[in-house]
């Protein structure tokens, strides 16, 4: 059964509707108090959110009638309480939808896991919608044996379970010459973290036999964008998987189904999907994906070209422009998530002051390599205005930089790569807005 | 790894004399029926994990790779046998590229554009074209081979493709005659003007200040913070009614 809904928009006047209602339904906290000038937030403050006829000491209509019996909903979805919990796209961003993102809401999750039906979207050419039966993985090239494998033949090797993040090298691109991006979901949401079902690439490779000049890989795509991306050769026998399954069932249409390889903590550009070919060689191909796009303009006019890892980064998403405090004093936690393509994250910090003090956060949940973590920090607000802010570190010691550190190295026109720290100010109304600070 | 080899060995010993035997093909109904093809490798000893064959799969058959083996790389190699003129490209270019990408390579509305921006790359606004940025002809081949027009790739001749990406070198100043012979011969030969302005990552030495030991923890900047930027002054973030529907 299928029913269309528009979902909500970011418009201020429903974030703050929807914020009152669920903290009111949420966590229970005492609402009320002094009324400030905070408009919306403070009416609405004034009296608990509901149809006073499902409170008590009325029986709600769902305490009396029955519900859906079992499979009536064979694949099930969320609430309909939760339909602003969607995938959302930037029409000005792109010429068409076809070649596009769109962006995961991040302020409306916790843990690690992404959904899988709300994991960001990147195509080139659209979705491709393959028969799994038709479906064929070519590996050939500087290889004892060029070899064609079925999607059922790719089921028989051997498996391993990665939980790895996703992240595009655009993601926070549009931040690069300021705060732009009025959402979490929009400055951060090119990211998703699932667990990845999938074939060791070196186990493949051993199948072919390589050759002795073999050095690097080419990956290709069996969508009309046939995306293509050099890799070499010691990253694939180090830990690149060929993945068939994300959080347990089979990759999503617009994650690669049935086949796309994971190349953990690299730029999501090369984790090509609907993976059809891969191509043994001795050098790099330097093709549009790695040329014309994901390269890295600097300020001199020379560009970084293979810059495969996403350095460690991390954003609070709770609270985020999306989604904003709705209790004007008292006990507060701020959630967000890091990760870094480095390695593990060893540490995060937030500050409340814009950087000038910082104090640890607690992470809490599994803490793997080239993964999301995520982190919670918990403090008294007294009302005033804040200035939040997260600082990854990673396991090499790597610490998440400034903005302006970023633009000192590289300077303002180099797309990809922003992993720069994110600014929310959150002003005594409980608003938040993503700025920047000096 | 040495689980991996004792897997390894556990299945080769199962698969026993069918070792290195393969049954190719899917179980789609009306399929032909698999065939079973030799694959001559002989199992080695475990301890040359890196070298186990499972034995699934088939050989890729020359014709198969053929068909889907379109790369061209900066050296050539991949390159079809082909020929086109400029002159040839332009007629192409206007009936299948120009709607999108404008008669120059100029693009129409938020296209990427082709031709221009030379001298731009250190300013404010830098414009990034085939001539001004790309590294390698090569690239421009392979790509609008695999990919363009878009919404129709791979419907392109191999003549066609030399044609217009004579076109599109033309309109970069790159070939300066419209009717100069444009073939696999003569491909390699032709040089962008930024090939050497790429550099290969170098994080770790340019940004070596990003890793810190301890990093500042307490009064790390003097002053209350200033808001230099916002977000809503831009006011660019989607508002109302522009969420997609939801099936």
């Amino acid at each position: 059964m299928r029913t269309d809904r528009t979902a909500k928009g970011l418009s201020r006047r429903a974030l703050f509707g929807r914020g009152t209602a669920l903290a009111a339904a949420g966590v229970g906290m005492a609402a009320g108090g002094a009324t400030v000038g905070g408009g919306l937030v403070a009416r609405a403050l004034a009296e608990e959110a509901g149809n006073p006829a499902n409170l008590p000491p009325h029986v709600p209509e769902w305490s009396k009638v029955l519900g859906d019996g079992v499979a009536v909903r064979p694949y099930g979805h969320p609430s309909k309480h939760e339909a602003d919990v969607i995938r959302r796209d930037v029409e000005w961003l792109t010429a068409s939808r076809e070649s596009s993102v769109s962006f995961t809401p991040l302020h409306e999750l916790d843990g690690i896991i992404t959904p899988n039906g709300l994991c960001f979207e990147r195509h080139h050419s659209g979705i491709a919608e393959l028969d799994p039966h038709d479906y064929r993985l070519m590996l050939h090239g500087l290889v004892d044996k060029p070899l064609m494998f079925t999607l059922e033949d790719l089921k028989r090797f051997p498996r391993v379970n990665r939980i790895h993040f996703a992240e595009c090298a655009a993601n926070s691109g549009m931040e690069w010459r300021g705060a732009q991006m009025n959402a979490c979901q929009f400055t951060h949401g090119m990211i998703h973290n699932v667990m990845y079902t999938g074939i060791p690439l070196k186990i493949l490779l051993a199948e072919a036999g390589l050759k002795p000049n073999a050095k690097w890989l080419l990956l290709e795509g069996a969508d009309a964008a046939a995306m293509t991306r050099s890799l070499p050769l010691a990253k694939a026998l180090d830990d690149c998987l060929i993945a068939y399954r994300m959080n347990g069932e089979m990759l999503r249409p617009e994650n690669g189904y049935p086949v796309r390889i994971v190349v953990p903590g690299w730029e999501a550009n090369m984790w090509i999907k609907w993976l059809r070919r891969i191509e043994v060689g001795d050098a790099p191909w330097h093709h549009r994906e790695e040329t014309s796009k994901y390269t890295d303009l600097l300020e001199n006019g020379k560009a970084r070209r293979f810059t495969y890892v996403m350095d460690a980064k991390s954003v609070i998403t709770n609270p985020s422009p999306q989604a904003p405090l709705t209790h004007k004093k008292g006990f507060t936690v701020i959630s967000g998530i890091a990760w870094s393509g480095r390695g593990k994250v060893k540490r995060v910090d937030v500050s409340l002051d814009g950087g000038r003090n910082w104090r640890t956060a607690k992470i809490d949940g599994p803490v793997l390599e080239k993964s999301m973590v995520r982190f919670y920090a918990e403090f008294d607000w007294d009302g005033r205005e804040l200035f939040l802010q997260s600082r990854a570190m990673d396991e090499t010691g790597y610490v998440q930089p400034t903005k302006d550190e970023l633009r000192k190295v590289r300077g303002l026109n180099s797309v990809y790569h922003n992993n720069g720290i994110q600014t929310w100010r959150v002003s005594p109304a409980g608003e938040v807005e993503n700025v920047e600070i000096s | 790894m040495s689980r991996f080899r004792e897997a390894a060995g556990a299945l080769l010993l199962l698969a026993g004399a069918a070792a290195g035997t393969a049954y190719a093909e899917s179980t789609k109904p009306g399929a032909s029926a698999a065939t079973p093809t030799k694959v001559a490798t002989a199992p080695l000893p475990a301890a040359e994990a890196g070298r186990v064959h499972y034995g699934f799969g088939r050989e890729a058959k020359p014709e198969e790779i053929a068909g889907w083996d379109i790369d061209v790389r900066p050296d050539g190699q991949g390159l079809p046998v082909g020929r086109g003129t400029a002159r040839k490209g332009e007629e192409l270019f206007i009936a299948q590229c120009s709607a999108c990408h404008g008669e120059f390579g100029e693009s129409t509305g938020r296209w990427p554009v082709l031709a221009g921006g030379a001298g731009t790359l250190a300013s404010h606004d830098p414009v990034k074209t085939i001539g001004s940025y790309w590294p390698y002809a090569s690239t421009v081949f392979d790509y609008v081979r695999r990919a363009m027009p878009f919404g129709n790739a791979q419907s392109l001749s191999n003549d066609d493709v030399y044609s217009i990406v004579a076109y599109l070198l033309y309109l970069n100043d790159v070939l300066l005659d419209q009717d100069a012979v444009l073939s696999n011969e003569s491909f390699p030969k032709v040089k962008l003007a930024n090939e050497d302005n790429f550099i290969d990552d170098d994080r770790e030495v340019s940004e070596k200040s990003f890793w810190k030991a301890d990093p500042c923890m307490t009064n790390c900047a003097a002053g209350a913070p200033k808001v230099t930027g916002r977000a809503r002054a831009i006011d660019v973030t989607p508002e109302d009614g522009t969420g997609p529907t939801v099936e």
